[in-house]
This record gives C-alpha cells, structure tokens and sequence, in this order.
C-alpha cells in the first residue's frame, strides 16, 4: 500500500504535464487578453499623445450613456434568462418523460443547431417573418385584419423584440445544458415519495426540485451570460437605439466614427469581465453540487 | 505505456514550436526587398519619372490593398485596370473592414511581408494617423487639381472622392418617393425609412442625422435637432431602426433608405435585377458632403507599387473611374474646368440642389459626442 502511493506521488510531476497545453491555452486565450485589457482601461492618453495611468476611461465606462447601457445589458439577459430558463427546462422535463425516442432524439438533435444560432442571419430570419414587411406580418394584416405591432403588440424593432429573438437561441442552450440533469433524476426516487404517500406536488417541492435547484440556478447564469455577450442580432435589429455594452464597445473599437477610444473600449470591456467571471464561477459551483446528487 | 506517450506529446509541442519559429522568420526575411528610394520619395521626380517608378514597381511584383469592397466606389474596375496596365497583382484584404481596421492593419502588420501599402480612411483617420506618423508624404502629379482644403499641405493625406447625403427609394413600393427630410416624416412613410448602420459606428448614418439635423434647424455645430428628429421619427414609427442592406431593400423592409448618394446610386444596376425601381435624390432641405483620403503607409512592403497607384487613382483614368462607381472624384471640378470628364458617367450623378456643408474634423468630434451622449436614449 505505502508503496504503491510512493509511486503515485512520484509520477505526479509527470501528469502535470499533460495540463501544460490547456494551461497555455488558458493563457493566451484567457489570461492574457484580460491582463491587456484591464491595463489598457487604466491608460489614459495626455494631451501630448504620452499615456498615464490614470481612471478617467474607467470613470466615463461607469457613468452616464454608458452605464444605462451596462444596467440595460444586465437586465435585458436576465430577463431572457430567466424566461428562457422556465420555458427551457419545461420543454426539456417534457421530452425528456415523453416515450418517442424518435421525438427526444428530433428535439437534442434541433436544440444543438439551434442555439448556435445568431447574428445578422437571425436578425434578418425575424425581419422576414415578422418585420414590417415580414410574412407572417403581411399575413396576418391580409386574413385577420391585424397589425402585428400596433394590435399584438409585437414590435420587433423594440427592447422587446430583441429579447423575444435571444429567447430563439436561448431556449435551445436551456434544454442542452438542463436534459442531462433531469435525465438523472431516478424514477426510484418518485416511486420511493409516492410509496410514502407524498403528492404530486411535494414530491416536486422535496425530492426533484432541490436536487435540480443548483442545476437550474448555474443555467440561468450561463443563459445570463451568453445573452450579455450577444450583440450582432441587436446591432442588425436595433443600429444602436437599444443601448448594450457590447454595441458601445464595438462602437469605440471598430468603428468608422470614434477615433482613439480602444481604451474607453477596453474599460467598457473590463466592466463585463467583472460581471461575467463571478456568473461563471457561480456556474461552476453549482455544477459541482448538483453533480453530488444527479450522477 | 503511458510515459512514452506523455514523452511523445512534449515531443510533438517542441517540434509544433519550431515549426512556428521558423514560419515567422521566413515571413520577415521577405519583408526586406525593397528599393529605398521609393520609400522615401514625395513625388514621382523623386523616383526618376514615371518610367523608372513603374519599374520600381513591377520589381516589387504585388500592391497590398485593404478594405476595398468592390462595389464601393468603382474600385472593383479600378483595381481590375490597374492590374492590368501594369501587370502588378492585387491584393485586397478583408473587404469590409472600416477605417480603424485600415488604420489597425498599419500599425500590427509592420514589417510584415501582407501589410498594407496604401490606405483609403475616413477624414478623421487620415487626421489622426498623420498624426501618429503612420503615413508617408507623397505628392501626386496631379497635385494642384485636389481643392485646398481637402488635403494636408505636407502631403500625408489627400482626398479622393466623396459624395452627399441622399434618399433612395424604391418607386415599385413607394408611390411618391420623397425628396427631402420633411417629406420622410410623414405618415405615408411608416416603416419604412432606415439608416445603413448605427450612427455610433457608421460614418453615413452619422452623416444622416447630421443632415437632418441641417434641416431642422441644427448646424455644423448642432446636431441635437437631428437626433430629435429621428426619435419623432422612431415615436411616430417611421423609422425603421434595422441595418438597411440590399437584402433588406429586396424584401421590403427598408424600402426608403439615407445613405451616401454614390453609395445609394449602386445599388440600382444589382436591385433593378430583383425588381426593385431604386431611384436615388439628394436630400433638397439639406445635405453634408464628406470625402474619403488616400494615404500611403509609412511602412510600405512595396513603396513604389503604393505610390504607382496613386499616380494611377488620381490620373484622369482612376478619376473616371470613381465617377463610373457614382462618386465624385476629389478633382472633379479641376477636370470639369480641363474638360476631362466622361459626361456619360457625369450625367450618373444625382443633382445637388441645396447648399451642401462639410463639417471641420473639430466639429465632428462634438457632434460624435452629443450623439453618445444621447442617441439611444432620444431614440427609442
């Protein structure tokens, strides 16, 4: 026994190696852009075109225009995370106790295309289905003799609309990374309540959902998190009337009318990393817990 | 079993290493062939003439180009014709990109074999990168025939062709195309008139609301009115706040949209194809003219190709060749008064029938400003 542990210790220098690739990739991937980025945020250019450190970039990322666009980003990927996580997880509990093999393997097989969609393509699927002179919208103005926007209330142009668009990929995301967590809720369990004589409902507020709690609380923060780093469906469909950080940093980067902002844009971008890496770890965390029960 | 395989991946890394290496050698080995006498020269004489710059320039063997789509401006021909006058290959890297990219390009690519020779940027970068001594000063033949105002007097920078603001409209949807900036806020038009990009980060639909703040009142040192007016527009749903493209105009969607009239004008030949009657005015309450600059990289893996194509763009020929892609050539008024304009590409452009105003870079800057300041929030 003592030996054998000897040995292990021994080869451990060894195995660590074999994380030097990822560690590397960590680094230039990682690691490193976010250390460039966060000094560029402190660097600020003087008069004479000489850089100092200095917090002015850090200031105007944290104030006026563009902090309403940062409380715009957040509220707008909570608001579709949380949405997307219900109907998500709905949908997923449904397939996943339905008995059509045919019919779960259809709705992973769709799920996995469908949240990798986004961009201009998605922006301009809606603008041909419900923009103003979308199908549906020409449609339904021909047969029922309603306006989309001004009797439905769809407006796709619109907070709304842009949130309404996130859900198309967002819900697909939900249903990838929550199937594999109710998949794991056992059936002996619900036999085992309901052969105590719990209900329904209390087998659901005892047994299923906190063992699915954790689980569902990291998707919500990784749904957070892709809808708050998604911006090419909201440029296409906004041109900047809808405020997100994202956009305002695309704007001071690359964009043909702002000269000489990269580091008010690396503040910007810095201001996400701090919302962003605590959700991840938060993420991680919850992983990790639930993985204690739903093997 | 399980040593040799972890020896063998170190040994794959190292060798992964090395190819690297070398890869990034070779690349910097090629950069040095260059004469020195174009990379210094500000004018042709500089060079021995003509013949001996073509020389130069064929010695050198590629002109690298960036951010050149080709059906911006006539320079899908342009680039074709240079091509072949010469027998100088072409290279034009990442089409789409906008003027930071160019300016970007110039500074990460230095002393790389792919950087880019000549660039084609915004005022403000023109501007901005003299400034940081991106640019080489070079003095084309033609140099006396550019406006005053519309270069810098050490050379560095130079127009090259610019246009107006206008409307284009789709007369198979629309039944009276409109013609200035209050006819676009009437109710006839809901949903219908849209901006090619976000004013934030898209020179024309900046210059757009400019215009439109022009027409209501504003100034070159106000563009508050124009923001206004396009959050009245958004209120009353007339504008449509979606990136207007061609596919955009071919479904319907944007079937009125404010753009540069070269820009606008473009778009007819491809859209005709797919049914759509694009006709293009220039706005008649107000407009804003803007140029583009030519730059030569102070940092040219081939200077006498970049400074060739100078000589090319801003003979009568490249001039043309503008004016065939629906811009106006910086040196269009030195070649109305010579009469060397092709009149049937001239006939092409739409009448300008207001005052048009070029706004100074300093102004740009505070109407860029005000807009961060407040577009998102007039316009919702």
């Amino acid at each position: 026994m003592r030996s054998g542990t000897a040995a292990r210790r021994a080869r451990l220098p060894w195995s660590w190696f074999g994380l030097v690739p990822f560690f590397g990739y960590v680094s230039v991937f990682f690691l490193l852009p976010t250390a460039v980025i966060a000094y560029s945020a402190f660097r600020v250019r003087g008069e004479g075109g000489a850089s100092t450190f200095g917090v002015a970039n850090m200031s105007a990322a944290l104030g006026g225009a563009y902090l309403d666009a940062l409380w715009n980003s957040a509220t707008m990927s909570l608001v579709c995370a949380v949405i997307a996580a219900v109907l998500g997880m709905v949908l997923a509990y449904a397939v996943a106790t339905s008995r059509g093999g045919l019919l779960q393997k259809l709705v992973s097989t769709s799920a996995a295309v469908l949240a990798n969609f986004g961009g201009l393509p998605l922006a301009f699927l809606f603008v041909a289905a419900i923009g103003n002179a979308g199908v549906l919208t020409v449609f339904v103005q021909e047969r029922l003799g309603l306006s989309l926007r001004d009797d439905l209330g769809l407006d796709l142009y619109s907070r709304g609309g842009v949130q309404f668009v996130y859900l198309y990929f967002l819900i697909p995301l939900m249903v990838l990374v929550i199937t594999p967590a109710i998949e794991g809720l056992r059936p002996e369990w619900r036999e085992a309540a309901e052969g105590l004589g719990a209900r329904g409902w209390q087998y659901w507020r005892h047994v299923a959902g906190p063992a699915l709690l954790p689980h569902f609380l990291g998707s919500i923060a990784l749904l957070f998190c892709t809808a708050f780093s998604s911006y090419a469906t909201a440029e296409a469909l906004t041109n900047g009337t809808l405020a997100i950080t994202p956009l305002r940093i695309d704007g001071a980067l690359s964009g043909n009318v702002l000269a000489g902002q990269e580091n008010l844009g690396a503040a910007l971008a810095l201001s996400m990393i701090v919302v962003v890496v605590p959700l991840t770890l938060l993420y991680q965390l919850m992983q990790r817990r639930s993985s204690r029960w739903l093997q | 079993m399980r040593r040799t395989s972890i020896r063998n991946a170190g040994i794959i890394l190292v060798a992964g290493a090395v190819v690297l290496g070398s890869a990034a050698c070779t690349k910097k080995a090629d950069a040095t062939a260059s004469p020195a006498a174009a990379a210094t020269a500000t004018s042709v004489a500089d060079v021995g003439g003509m013949e001996a710059l073509i020389a130069a320039a064929k010695a050198e063997g590629s002109l690298n180009l960036i951010a050149l789509p080709r059906d911006w401006a006539g320079y899908g021909d342009l680039i074709d014709n240079f091509g072949a006058k010469y027998g100088i290959p072409v290279t034009v890297d990442n089409p789409e990109a906008s003027s930071a990219d160019e300016v970007n390009a110039i500074k990460s690519l230095k002393g790389q074999d792919r950087a880019p020779d000549a660039v084609d940027v915004g005022t403000a970068f023109a501007i901005s990168g003299a400034e940081e001594g991106l640019y080489a000063p070079y003095r084309v033949a033609t140099w006396d025939g550019i406006p005053e105002t519309q270069k810098s007097p050490d050379g560095t920078w130079y127009a090259d062709y610019g246009g107006y603001i206008s409307i284009g409209c789709d007369a198979a949807k629309v039944a009276v195309c409109p013609a200035s900036f209050a006819d676009l806020a009437k109710p006839e038009y809901r949903g219908k008139v849209a901006l090619t990009g976000d004013p934030l980060k898209s020179n024309s639909a900046l210059m757009s609301v400019w215009s439109a703040a022009l027409a209501n009142g504003g100034s070159v040192d106000n563009i508050a009115p124009g923001i206004d007016y396009f959050g009245k527009l958004k209120a009353s749903g007339n504008y449509v706040p979606v990136k207007a493209t061609a596919a955009t105009i071919q479904s319907g969607e944007t079937p009125i949209v404010v753009d540069w009239d070269y820009l606008n004008a473009a778009k007819t030949k491809d859209l005709a194809n797919a049914g759509v009657r694009w006709s293009v005015a220039v706005s008649n309450d107000a407009t804003i003219g803007s140029y583009y600059a030519q730059a030569i990289s102070a940092t040219a893996p081939h200077p006498a190709a970049a400074r060739l194509w100078q000589e090319y763009l801003y003979s009568d020929e490249g001039q043309n060749g503008y004016l065939a892609g629906y811009a106006r050539p910086a040196r269009l008024p030195a070649m109305q008064a010579a009469g060397t304009v092709d009149p049937a590409l001239a006939e092409h452009l739409p009448a300008v029938n207001v005052k048009a105003e070029f706004p100074t870079d300093a102004q740009a800057t505070a109407a860029k400003n005000t807009l961060t300041q407040t577009w998102a929030s007039t316009v919702q």
